[in-house]
């Protein structure tokens, strides 16, 4: 990473964006946590318990770690380009959030807010990362798909699958924070690299402003467009400003590769395909990003990452890997036993509705994707997932014969150990 | 006040205009139609006091782009000195929205009750109900766009300490959001007075919820006819109300409440922000002046079907709306009808207007009810 960076720092083009960060650049951007300088503090007219917010009601990662101490020791700070603690954290202020699910309730506005907030996000990502330390972890980064192993389903039962994951692209803001010419910049950056894409990966870019009502149908079909977001966890946060400039979809022409641009990341990229060929979908995954990044880094931009925290997200809850695989996967018998909740637990698994994130599943199928981002790489955690699927289906199958299930051992390779009552819920 | 440095709009400053000039090509609202990368360039490197900036004032007509028929104003102000500071942008849009209202002119403010000619007399088989409101911003705190929890915090306890001193027809209580009990606030429903937290992105937008319910509350008096809402979309929120044709007294209560309250602020330090350009300085630019909404329930099922109907508001520089309020449709051929004018004119003037105006269209209504003809009443442009 080091290497590629002095050349970040010599390029012209970005030498107006850096410079401005100060006299450590090159050790700031090198994110070991001594070294960033943070923005000039802020003068404030009242003390920080007067702005301590009311967090009484509040059941959010953010307000079971902000404590009175915390705040008042950030609350004057900010990152070399003036994002505050009060901007990270007003989204967890003004969600409260729900007794059963428990969200983040904070954001980065830019790859600084990690190190400069590092005394509330460390515990933050502890909490919703199963105990992982920043302070002390490693975080691996595998995109090898040779690994994998037996990624091939039952087509039976698995109807899709699909991995997806964001990237940022270092030296500029991100969504809760980034100016109009920082976001322009980044679809720039982006689209200009996915023009280099070749063979399978051959694809176009489709801006919100500007696509066609042809195209937008075409979009809406494939079931590829994001709308404006109007989650107030979004909206709250910052993320939906000057909607929809320098937004836009990029796909490859086969429809099996997509990326979106300045939705709640920089990028969410996505690989997918019906039927059951994890192991394909995860190979041109890595293959994708890999390209992807040869193609920025030759024009002298790379991804926000580091050892600590692997990619560099909006969202604490996606930091590490951002990898969320899953498939769609018919287990209409397994869905109705009471084991159901623990077994896909003990497989550090989640289950969803099809339509995504808090939807009810229908028919039978449901969306099952691994749990973890962090503390575990991508080989891993795309590995854990064919383990389980391929167990739940076995398990569907012996229900189908009128058998039992076999309850597998909770073994699996989690290096951040599973606290017990940690209750987190994605 | 010490300046208060915004780091954020120092870094922005690396990049060009052209870099950071919004798209406002689908955009239909007074702050598309006004700003252009000239002005941008010359407002972008300053801040207010507090570190208000262009970009700031801006947001909320960049993320709304508006609607064909309803012409929003598309920005809105952070403290007293936005409209100081942003004046090229500010003052075209203020001329836009106030019938060409120019920098040199100076607003008239007169809250005195007995200026008010009639008012007393408009018919309760007509009117249901009358209503006067309007906003004031209190002195040294920075507006709901932009202020910090602490500053609400400090406005929303000036404003009951001034409001619990107040006595007489005036002696009421303060129901703070987040504590009333869910009998109070059964009951706050059932008197239309509660508020909900905001959802029109006009106002999200412009980050007027932030922290939602943190020192927000209804303050009203024993008899139900006067009305604060404290820390909505502007400091406060005055109303006073009661049903029947009565406005002579509802304006009355209006202004002698308003000055008893406007004392306390004063003792405190803290009057209310005007000027003698602008009036009553508010949130958005469309309240300036008097921020005043003076308006009855009217039944006017036969003259709002008439084809002169919206030319006859016109006229008497009168708007209607739905008894919902504004952007909804009228139920039952009952108007809600106000006031259009807000700054250029006075608090009595404007009232006066919807006295007068008000009682025209009740006897066009009755004209009508006998199957006469309202053509020789049409009014001339006021």
């Amino acid at each position: 990473m080091a290497s590629s960076f002095t050349r970040i720092l010599s390029s012209k083009r970005n030498v107006g964006i850096l410079s401005l960060v100060g006299g450590s650049v090159a050790a700031g951007f090198l994110l070991h946590r001594e070294h960033v300088t943070a923005g000039e503090p802020l003068r404030r007219r009242y003390p920080a318990s007067a702005e301590y917010p009311d967090l009484r009601k509040h059941n959010n990662c953010m307000a079971s770690n902000l404590t009175p101490a915390i705040y008042a020791k950030l609350c004057d700070k900010a990152t070399p380009n003036g994002y505050t603690l009060d901007q990270a954290i007003q989204t967890g202020v003004d969600n409260p959030g729900h007794p059963f699910i428990k969200t983040v309730g904070l954001v980065a506005g830019d790859e600084e807010s990690y190190e400069v907030f590092a005394d509330l996000l460390d515990p933050v990502i502890k909490e919703r990362h199963n105990g992982y330390d920043p302070q002390v972890m490693k975080h691996p980064t595998d995109l090898n798909a040779t690994k994998i192993q037996s990624g091939v389903f039952d087509e039976r039962y698995v109807l899709s699958s699909r991995v997806r994951t964001g990237r940022s692209i270092r030296g500029l803001s991100l969504p809760p924070a980034c100016t109009r010419a920082e976001r322009r910049e980044v679809e720039r950056v982006v689209v200009d690299a996915l023009s280099g894409l070749k063979g399978d990966l051959t694809g176009k870019y489709y801006s919100l402003t500007l696509m066609t009502e042809q195209e937008q149908q075409q979009l809406i079909d494939d079931h590829f467009l994001f709308d404006k977001p109007v989650s107030p966890l979004l909206t709250c946060a910052g993320m939906a400003r000057d909607w929809p400039d320098a937004r836009g979809i990029w796909h490859n022409n086969e429809k099996t590769f997509l990326i979106w641009i300045n939705e709640e990341d920089h990028t969410r990229v996505i690989s997918m395909e019906k039927g059951g060929n994890m192991k394909r979908v995860f190979e041109r995954f890595c293959r994708g990003l890999k390209e992807v990044e040869r193609l920025i880094q030759e024009r002298g931009w790379e991804f926000m990452w580091n050892e600590r925290l692997g990619y560099i997200l909006t969202c604490p809850s996606n930091l590490g890997t951002g990898l969320r695989a899953g498939v769609h996967v018919k287990l209409p018998r397994l869905s109705k036993d009471p084991r159901f909740s623990k077994i896909l637990d003990s497989l550090r698994l989640q289950k969803r509705g099809t339509g995504g994130v808090d939807t009810a599943a229908v028919g039978g199928v449901f969306d099952i994707s691994n749990l973890d981002r962090l503390g575990q790489s991508e080989v891993q955690l795309v590995q854990t997932v064919i383990d389980g699927v391929n167990y739940l289906i076995e398990c569907e199958k012996r229900l189908e014969k009128g058998q039992d299930i076999k309850m597998c051992s909770s073994g699996s390779n989690v290096p951040n150990t599973h606290l017990a009552g940690s209750g987190s819920v994605l | 006040m010490a300046a208060m440095k915004n780091c954020h709009n120092d870094y922005k400053m690396k990049f060009s205009v052209d870099e950071e000039f919004p798209d406002l090509s689908l955009h239909n609202n007074h702050m598309a139609k006004v700003l252009n990368k000239d002005i941008y360039s010359k407002l972008r490197g300053k801040s207010t006091p507090s570190g208000f900036t262009v970009d700031d004032v801006i947001q909320t007509g960049v993320d709304n782009p508006g609607h064909p028929f309803i012409m929003t104003v598309g920005c809105v102000a952070g403290d007293e000195e936005s409209y100081e500071v942003f004046k090229e942008l500010l003052d075209p849009i203020i001329s836009d929205r106030h019938g060409g209202y120019k920098p040199t002119d100076k607003h008239k403010t007169d809250l005195n009750f007995e200026n008010l000619k009639g008012g007393d007399d408009l018919d309760p088989n007509y009117v249901l109900s009358s209503r006067v409101r309007t906003g004031r911003s209190i002195k040294g705190f920075t507006l709901p766009p932009h202020n910090s929890r602490g500053e609400r915090r400090g406005i929303e306890k000036l404003s009951i300490e001034a409001l619990s001193s107040l006595d007489g027809e005036f002696k009421g209580k303060y129901y703070p959001l987040n504590g009333m009990t869910d009998a109070e606030q059964e009951q706050l429903i059932t008197d239309h007075f509660l508020f909900d937290k905001p959802v029109s992105p006009l106002l999200t937008c412009a980050g007027m919820a932030r922290d939602w319910p943190d020192a927000r509350g209804i303050w009203h008096n024993d008899n139900k006819t006067f009305l604060v809402w404290v820390n909505e979309e502007d400091h406060l929120r005055v109303i006073s109300m009661q049903k029947g044709g009565n406005m002579k007294e509802v304006f009355k209560r209006f202004c002698v409440g308003l000055q008893k309250i406007e004392e306390i602020f004063k003792k405190h330090n803290h009057g209310f922000m005007w000027n003698e350009h602008l009036g009553y300085i508010l949130t958005c630019p469309s309240n300036l002046g008097t921020g005043l909404r003076g308006g009855v329930h009217v039944k006017l099922p036969k003259l709002s079907t008439q084809p002169k109907f919206e030319e006859i508001l016109t006229r008497l520089r009168l708007q209607k709306r739905g008894t919902g309020g504004v952007d909804t449709a009228s139920v039952g051929g009952v108007f809600d009808i106000s006031n259009a004018d807000r700054l250029g004119s006075s608090e009595v003037e404007q009232v006066q207007l919807v006295v007068d105006g008000v009682k025209l269209m009740v006897e066009m209504e009755k004209k009508l009810e006998k199957g006469e003809s309202i053509d020789g009443m049409i009014p001339a442009q006021k």
